[in-house]
């Protein structure tokens, strides 16, 4: 089974690395009104039970690949 | 028994402010002891711990977050239950955070760039074991040198520190975007103290400043009364 963590700046948080973003590509001439930057995190799990991966990965996040204080997570699965 | 109390300066792969912390804690009277990140345990008789500067595990991730979960910080984590004084300096105060031993988090700077300059932080609280040879209000100024020093709590979680003594130490002015203006706090039983600043640059007038020494020589006297302590 594959996951894929999606980490981002908690709605609300500062992110220096999104404003940095927008203003580049404003000055590229693109028409953009806010960037967040966050981080993608691939995993290849053992098994193919999609309701215990899920939880495993929740886990991760809490304990090491996210911190709750300042962001937030998703979870994507799909077999491999 | 020698009279110096031992402080152990934990290294982890990264690390590059440690030599200089052991220098300094040596300077102000202590027996420094250097701990591998990999060691699970403190030495024997250890007073006082230093987490130092530097950018451990290159920053993986988030800064501290790996070294959060190293086996010394978990020796660090028993050390800080049972009473005993933890310094975390820069990379050492976001490892703290990181390890959920202070409140909060250190994020980028908001300017985005690497500050590297002395900067006057305000004694906001001189009664910790950290700040008792400082006075209230006094202006120290104590070198800054990171890229992620801007400390992050939400408002409930500010006024609740604020309110118990917390904040430690304030910047006299906004040099990163951290909330608030924090610069150093401490925690609830006030044995764990973090700060950006790093005082063992600044223990010496010939360099500047000898304002780091203050903090540095009442976390010894924290060490040695740890020990004496222990030995009761």
């Amino acid at each position: 089974m594959k996951a894929t963590v999606l980490v981002r700046p908690k709605q609300g948080i500062l992110d220096p690395q999104g404003d940095a973003v927008e203003h580049s590509l404003r000055k590229l001439g693109f028409d953009v009104s806010t960037v967040r930057v966050g981080r993608v995190i691939d995993l290849e799990l053992e098994g193919d039970d999609e309701e215990r991966a899920r939880a495993e990965v929740r886990r991760m996040c809490e304990a090491l690949l996210a911190n709750p204080l300042i962001e937030s997570f998703d979870v994507r699965l799909e077999s491999s | 028994m020698s009279g110096r109390p031992v402080v152990a300066v934990v290294v982890f792969p990264g690390s590059n402010d440690d030599r200089d912390a052991a220098w300094a804690l040596g300077a102000v009277g202590a027996e420094p002891v250097f701990v591998w990140h990999e060691d699970d345990r403190l030495p024997a008789g250890t007073g006082g711990v230093v987490l130092p500067g530097g950018f451990s595990y290159g920053d993986y991730l988030r800064t501290g977050a790996i070294a959060s979960l190293s086996p010394a910080m978990g020796a660090v984590r028993q050390f800080a239950e049972d009473g005993g004084p933890v310094l975390g300096i820069c990379n050492g105060f976001q490892i703290l955070c990181e390890s959920r031993l202070l409140p909060g988090v250190l994020r980028p700077n908001r300017q985005l760039e690497f500050v590297c300059r002395d900067a006057t932080a305000v004694v906001e609280n001189a009664e910790t074991i950290f700040t008792r040879r400082c006075t209230l209000g006094q202006e120290l100024v104590i070198p800054i040198k990171h890229g992620e020093g801007a400390w992050y709590a939400d408002q409930g979680t500010y006024v609740q520190l604020a309110a118990r003594g917390q904040i430690v130490l304030r910047y006299a002015e906004d040099v990163n975007g951290s909330f608030a203006q924090v610069a150093g706090i401490v925690n609830a039983a006030g044995n764990v103290m973090g700060l950006m600043p790093h005082p063992e640059h600044a223990v010496d007038t010939l360099l500047g400043s000898a304002d780091g020494a203050l903090l540095l020589a009442a976390l010894v006297d924290a060490a040695a009364e740890h020990v004496a302590l222990a030995l009761v």
